[in-house]
């Protein structure tokens, strides 16, 4: 089968990738445009280890095309630090001991970046309900709630 | 070997080394490894739960264009039964070269009969379903009930039990005592049986492996495991190529509990990747990590405990019957060596029972067994103690183990830290506060205590001075659940450096010496002795340095805040040599500064823990919730709380998992029906409070730190202290897991009576 041409932007840069039409996003960017951070867990958008956001919307990767993001911004984890610098989020997750394997860690991080887009300031219950769709086996999810919480409040404050 | 005090860096929450890299999605786990000609494997699995293959034709596949190479057992290195047991660390051979690829009977559905490799993943795939396997069909049996009835279809007609072929593949027992005069002098007796159902470690990255064989039989593995030397041995066994020309490199691991201690993927692809040519990369799918991958087992256990009017227990009997899946191997050693151990029980009767069944091999996780004895024991003794009218803990304090008592599976207690585990629990704000209203929920608190033993064991450690004057640790263990960390805060303490010129390496097998396993709660015990030993040697030679340059003798020299300094001005007045000013001369000073040490550790002592959890019952929905629990756990010495903290909180939430929810369910044709994480429902962040942490430090005299092995424990007391709530809460006990909603409205249809608060 022929593959197909997509044009899209990837961490604010343009991309041009080829793919199969049943690719997923996540086999593409972890296959041609070789962008590991995202993991895959299941494959079936139960895990969350792949997240990603499309046009600022938190998405599965493994449930999206890889066709679909023709045209459309996608960030990973590998967009979330400013270069040297990393994302609050990024820091205080290494501060505050919020991974133990880290396999889960890129995906938790999308996801919590794109909360605190959504809600500068959510209640606990707010953080644990956002993130239920990130499974984490390691660390009983404490560090990581404590860790956004932690990050939403010093960005509020600056 | 001194106890480090006045610390800078040992209990300091400092940043992991490798945190950087897995923050930013650099971190190379297992699937993210690729190389140049790199082609995909992967596995035909059987459908059936037992059934004899008669015969298999791979032709058709082979012929199929992209399809580089197909093995079945035939290219696997047979270990025969006759001959006995071939023992690699606790697994025999025997069950390993059967359990990688089905010889001549396919055990459970999911077990591997034949893998291919071709260009492409999905050209394999379709290559497997061309492969034609001539099964035979046979009965079968899952449940332990099942397994041992007297016409149970047999797994391995060679096994005899009481003379018999049986499915029951081992047994041990632990005595002390008598139980029958214990149980006379009983005033009160309770006897009760459990069932707990097999569950997955559930670590979220699954097993994936990259290998290349080079013409000349030289082999690269990079996988994810909980052992490189493990990786590395049973290759070696399985496709008959010497060790010293396999080296495997371990990956960054995406979690583990015990489920990545042994080999499935890496075997086929060694021998794919020789018979192609070709660098072979191999990653299972969720469902073949379900169906075809350890969970632990599932159980059936009975517990009588008889103590006197006073309190204190006299006799305890506990029978543990856990299921091993296809091949023998289940945790009975921890269900019956460590359930009733935190107690001072003078007669003591433990069986524990290995039972063959058409399941999936089980696989060690986290404690293996523990947690399921100490959930028979932990939910008895609370009737107990609810009999003889005691606070639960109060009657733990009486009968507690403490230096002295000798433990049921053998060991006399050095100085442990159980009583202090009780005693913190019960001065917790947590085990004092009121349940609080549940506004039509129901409320309850249980406790719960566990023991797990601990390992030591063989490590190895190189510590490198760089010509720049900073530290390089290359230690052999895979790092899962950041004991970098750990080890970068001790040699950073020890050489009185910054902790950040220190850097932290895992070592591949080529590289470093032998080490065993990442388990067993045994890797900072074990590594913070060989780092802290050959670190001590690098001070040594940092001393005879600096004693030559200033014409001195070493013993004039002693070491501190990262500089040589004379003892005294007795000594001479010198100024402070650093260490990188050691190291910028150590090309005139006799070279380069390194040092290593290999050891077989030893003085792990067993590590207690005890937890207070509450529950709140929907009474509608029977969906039963933890709203706070408190961990308490004696961790020897914390040397970075922060990850001693994650240890605990994680194992207290897949303890909650198992209690709750988690189980395997079989479909009528003997085949697991929830193989996704949708329907095999771990804990998601919304179905958990904080977990509160206390950690009791009874330093480990044994240990330059006084390090205990802290991993394990927290899951051990947790199925017990939810039932113990939930029995709280509703007055009801549950004497089966998982205690998920359709089984709490079960209970709750029956006549009700609350507890009193
Ligand atoms: S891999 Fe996409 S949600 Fe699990
Ligand atoms: S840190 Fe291991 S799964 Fe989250």
């Amino acid at each position: 089968m022929a593959k197909v041409h997509v044009t899209t932007s990837i961490n604010g840069e343009p991309m041009e990738f080829l793919c199969e039409p049943s690719d997923t996003m996540l086999d593409a960017l972890r296959g041609p445009l070789a962008l590991t951070g995202s993991k895959e867990g299941c494959a079936s958008g139960d895990c969350g280890a792949c997240s990603i956001t499309v046009d600022d919307r938190l998405v599965c990767s493994c449930l999206m095309l890889a066709v679909e993001s023709e045209g459309h911004e996608i960030r990973t984890i590998e967009g979330l630090a400013q270069g040297e610098k990393l994302h609050p989020l990024q820091q205080k997750f290494l501060e505050m001991a919020a991974l133990q394997c880290g396999i889960c860690t890129s995906g938790m991080l999308v996801a919590s970046d794109a909360l605190l887009k959504k809600n500068p300031d959510p209640s606990e219950e707010e953080v644990r309900f956002w993130l239920a769709g990130n499974l984490c086996r390691c660390t009983g999810y404490d560090k990581i709630v404590r860790a956004v919480m932690e990050t939403a409040a010093e960005m509020r404050a600056q | 070997m001194n106890l480090v005090t006045n610390n800078k860096w040992i209990g300091q929450r400092t940043i992991r080394p490798d945190g950087m890299d897995k923050v930013t999605g650099r971190a190379q786990f297992a699937a993210d490894t690729t190389m140049p000609g790199q082609i995909w494997g992967k596995v035909l699995r059987s459908p059936h739960p037992h059934a004899r293959i008669r015969s298999i034709d791979t032709s058709k596949a082979e012929k199929l264009p992209g399809v580089k190479a197909v093995v079945t057992s035939k290219d696997i290195v047979d270990f025969p039964i006759e001959k006995g047991a071939v023992m690699l660390g606790i697994q025999d051979m025997r069950w390993m070269c059967r359990n990688v690829m089905a010889r001549d009977k396919a055990l459970f559905p999911g077990h591997p009969v034949a893998a291919v490799a071709a260009t492409t993943e999905a050209i394999a795939a379709e290559a497997c379903k061309l492969i034609e396997v001539d099964y035979e069909v046979l009965p079968w049996a899952i449940e332990i009930d099942d397994a041992l009835k007297s016409d149970a279809p047999i797994l391995h007609e060679f096994n005899k039990f009481d003379g018999k072929p049986s499915n029951i593949v081992g047994r041990l027992e632990h005595k002390k005592g008598d139980i029958e005069q214990g149980f006379k002098k009983a005033d009160i007796v309770i006897e009760r049986t459990f069932t707990t159902r097999p569950v997955h470690q559930g670590y979220i990255e699954p097993h994936a492996c990259l290998i290349s064989v080079a013409p000349d039989g030289k082999t690269t593995i990079w996988s994810s495991s909980q052992g490189q030397f493990m990786v590395r041995a049973m290759t070696a066994y399985l496709t008959g190529i010497p060790q010293s020309d396999i080296r495997a490199i371990p990956a960054e691991i995406g979690g583990g509990f015990g489920g990545k201690t042994i080999v499935y993927l890496e075997p086929l692809a060694t021998l794919l990747a020789k018979k192609s040519g070709r660098p072979v990369k191999m990653v299972m799918t969720r469902e073949e990590v379900m169906r075809a991958t350890g969970p632990t087992s599932g159980s059936k256990s009975t517990v009588k405990i008889g103590a006197t009017k006073d309190g204190r227990i006299v006799a305890a009997h506990g029978t543990f019957y856990l299921q091993a899946g296809a091949f023998p191997g289940s945790p009975i050693r921890g269900a019956a060596g460590c359930s009733l151990t935190p107690y001072d029980i003078p007669n003591l009767l433990s069986e524990g029972y290995d039972v063959c069944s058409n399941r999936s091999k089980v696989a060690a996780y986290r404690a293996p067994g523990a947690p399921i004895g100490a959930y028979a024991v932990e939910c008895v003794l609370d009737e107990v103690a609810e009999a003889l009218k005691m606070d639960p803990l109060d009657f733990r304090l009486k009968n507690a183990a403490k230096e002295g008592t000798k433990a049921a599976h053998g060991p006399v207690f050095p100085r442990i830290g159980y009583i202090e585990t009780v005693e913190a629990a019960k001065a917790s704000p947590h085990y004092a506060a009121p349940l609080g209203d549940g506004h039509g929920k129901l409320r309850g608190r249980g406790t719960a205590s566990g023991f797990w033993f601990n390992a030591g064991g063989e490590s190895s450690a190189q510590v490198n001075i760089t010509e720049d004057g900073n530290v390089v640790v290359t230690t052999g263990h895979p790092d899962i659940g950041g004991s970098r960390a750990g080890i970068a805060n001790i040699c950073a303490e020890l050489l009185g450096i910054d902790y950040r010129r220190v850097s932290v390496i895992i070592g591949d097998t080529q590289t470093v010496g032998f080490s065993n396993l990442t388990g067993g709660s045994r890797v900072l015990f074990a590594s913070a002795m060989v780092v802290t030993q050959s670190t001590e040697k690098i001070i040594q030679t940092l001393r005879e340095r600096a004693a030559k340059i200033w014409e001195i003798d070493p013993e004039a020299v002693k070491w501190e805040n990262g500089a040589a300094h004379p003892v005294s001005p007795n000594a001479g007045q010198f100024e402070p040599l650093t260490l990188e000013e050691l190291a910028e001369k150590a090309p005139a000073m006799g070279g380069p500064i390194g040092a290593g040490v290999q050891l077989n550790t030893q003085g792990a002592d067993g590590g207690f823990g005890t937890h207070v959890c509450d529950v709140e019952i929907d009474v509608d929905l029977g969906i039963a919730r933890v709203i706070r629990y408190t961990a308490v756990q004696d961790v020897g010495r914390a040397i970075h709380p922060g990850y001693v903290e994650g240890q605990l909180q994680g194992g207290v939430a897949q303890g909650i998992g198992w209690a709750l929810n988690e189980e395997y369910i079989y479909t009528k044709e003997g085949k697991v029906d929830n193989p996704g994480f949708l329907d095999y429902r771990m804990p998601v962040c919304s179905d958990l409070p904080m977990i509160d942490c206390i950690m009791v430090e009874i330093p480990n005299p044994k240990h330059p730190q006084g390090v205990k092995g802290v991993g394990e424990v927290p899951l051990v007391p947790v199925m017990a202290a939810v039932a113990n709530a939930i029995y709280n809460a509703l007055g009801k006990r549950f004497y089966a897991l998982p205690m998920s909603p359709p089984k709490v409205l079960e209970k709750l249809e029956g006549p009700m009576q609350q507890a009193a608060e």
